[in-house]
């Protein structure tokens, strides 16, 4: 599909939030490793406050402004260091834009690499500090590197390097977070947060291709 | 498995609070629809609002009171509240004279009330924050703001309380505690780890026989792992260490503070205590008043850490203000 609608927008958003809902219990197993184990509660609970969002907003028509709720939504309420990166990963490229209808590959593009570099700005985590940005950005990299037009594709592309960069998390020591006080302890386990991207990534990919084969 | 006298896991905070606010009804309430804890009559002055991570009890939540914080936001046990429940509960003391924050510098805490003071910000509200990182063990003295906050949480929250009861400005109360908080060192010993309410095992575990120096609050490692000594000879190490990074010696005048992280007794704390008098008395260092208490704890962890605060006139007037809440009085 070349171009998601505001409704289509919305569904995939309320799709993402079911399935990230639905892997608290592997989410929380692979936090309790090395982490506060508070992970996967921590998504539920913001991403069950975007869905409630979400269900009031069937009547819009900007996808900027539902992003940004969407954010909003989890940046207000889940807490930890999660809720301001995760809250800021949906908010960071929406925020202040011009009204869209419809988004093809490259406002996708343009929001999640927004997204990361408003996430680095606030977190300042780089690369190989074992966080989410070592999903996000070799997945936002992945989108930039694909010149097509279609959703599936690109987000299929992004859900591959983002599943690299969770692997690659296993062999880094943490900077950030609970997990930083183990040290090279924390070595051979993947990072919580970095799964999450990865999580969201794929069932927004899941979404197109269910929504690609009804149209 | 670590045993504790808890309901459902995920409710710990908020019965906590309710606990809380039944011992104390005439002076505290419940901010509406969020975890935080304010005093019941609104002051007109700068409001003082702290917070972090549960779990620290009596620090943050109960440190609301006269001469203390006018209100505290509740995280989690060991995480950060949410820039919702922080901005609330900084609203609801509000009275247009401008907010303080003081809380510890952990990245979580940081990136929530920074989110909330921009919030505010957009609201017309302004703030000014200190965080607090009086643990030398935690990063060298190059990289102060890498530092973590731990028991110096006490000085630096009886500082600004004091100074935004004097009725400063909030420049002016920023510019003390900020002072406050460059003039606070700490370091502690950790015996033993503990236990996030609801999990089987303790976030860190220390072999039978060792003990890990300057060992953060939430279990984050120190600078060496060593055999347990005698107090003596820890409270020496400790002192030793914090004397030469703070640069505090002969002539200076200091408050001090044993604190215990949550299972070390009242006996063991008053043991170190006894050392660091000596200690102190030995170089030539004039102690101005000594605390030993339990105010920011870990759990059931064991272990203790001792804080010193350098005074000056200014910091020493603010120190001896009056102060009241449940657990600490001045």
């Amino acid at each position: 599909m070349k171009e998601l609608t505001y409704e289509q927008m919305r569904q995939m958003l309320l799709f993402v939030a079911d399935e990230l809902i639905s892997q608290k219990p592997f989410l929380t197993e692979v936090d309790s490793k090395i982490g506060d184990g508070d992970h996967g509660i921590g998504m539920e609970t913001g991403m069950k406050n975007v869905k409630a969002k979400l269900r009031t907003l069937s009547d819009g028509s900007d996808i900027y402004l539902l992003l940004s709720e969407a954010g909003k939504a989890m940046l207000l309420s889940m807490g930890g260091a999660s809720g301001v990166i995760f809250g800021t990963m949906f908010l960071g490229g929406a925020k202040g834009k011009a009204p869209a209808a419809a988004f093809d590959c490259t406002k996708m593009t343009d929001w999640l690499a927004e997204g990361l570099a408003q996430v680095r700005l606030r977190g300042k985590a780089a690369i190989g500090d074992k966080t989410m940005v070592d999903a996000l950005a070799p997945a936002v990299a992945a989108m930039r590197d694909y010149s097509g037009n279609d959703l599936r594709i690109l987000l299929e592309r992004a859900e591959a390097a983002a599943a690299d960069g969770v692997e690659a998390t296993k062999g880094y020591q943490a900077k950030f977070g609970r997990a930083k006080s183990l040290m090279e302890r924390a070595v051979g386990y993947q990072d919580a947060g970095a799964t999450s991207v990865w999580l969201i990534l794929r069932a927004m990919r899941e979404y197109t291709e269910k929504a690609g084969k009804t149209q | 498995m670590t045993k504790k006298i808890i309901n459902l896991p995920e409710n710990c905070v908020r019965e906590m609070t309710e606990g809380f606010l039944a011992a104390h009804p005439s002076r505290y309430e419940k901010i509406p629809d969020v975890a935080g804890i304010r005093i019941k009559d609104t002051k007109d002055k700068v409001a003082l609002v702290i917070g972090g991570g549960s779990g620290h009890e009596p620090m943050f939540a109960f440190f609301v009171g006269d001469g203390l914080a006018d209100a505290a936001a509740a995280g989690n046990v060991f995480a950060s509240p949410d820039p919702g429940t922080i901005l609330q509960t900084a609203r609801s003391v509000d009275v247009g004279k401008g907010i303080l924050f003081v809380y510890g510098n952990y990245s979580g805490d940081n990136l929530n009330f920074d989110m909330a003071a921009e919030l505010l910000e957009d609201m017309g509200i302004e703030s000014r924050t200190v965080r607090v990182w009086d643990d030398i063990a935690s990063a060298p003295r190059e990289r102060l703001e890498d530092r973590r906050g731990i028991a110096g949480d006490l000085f630096v929250v009886k500082i600004a309380g004091a100074a935004t009861a004097a009725g400063l400005t909030l420049d002016e109360a920023y510019r003390v505690t900020k002072k406050a908080r460059d003039n606070t060192f700490s370091i502690g010993v950790g015996l033993q780890g503990a236990t996030i309410p609801g999990q089987a095992q303790p976030v860190f575990s220390l072999p039978d026989n060792e003990v890990e120096f300057g060992l953060g609050i939430h279990g984050e490692p120190g600078i060496r792992r060593m055999k347990l000594l005698p107090a003596d000879e820890m409270v020496s190490m400790l002192t030793e260490l914090l004397l030469q990074d703070s640069g505090i010696q002969k002539g200076d005048t200091v408050c001090t503070y044993v604190n215990g992280l949550g299972s070390t007794t009242m006996m063991e704390l008053h043991i170190m205590n006894r050392k660091l008098a000596l200690l102190l008395a030995e170089c030539g260092i004039a102690v101005h008043d000594m605390e030993v208490n339990s105010f920011v704890t870990t759990q059931e962890m064991a272990g203790a850490s001792i804080s010193l605060l350098k005074l000056d006139n200014e910091l020493q007037q603010y120190y001896d203000a009056p102060c009241s809440s449940p657990y600490y009085k001045k």
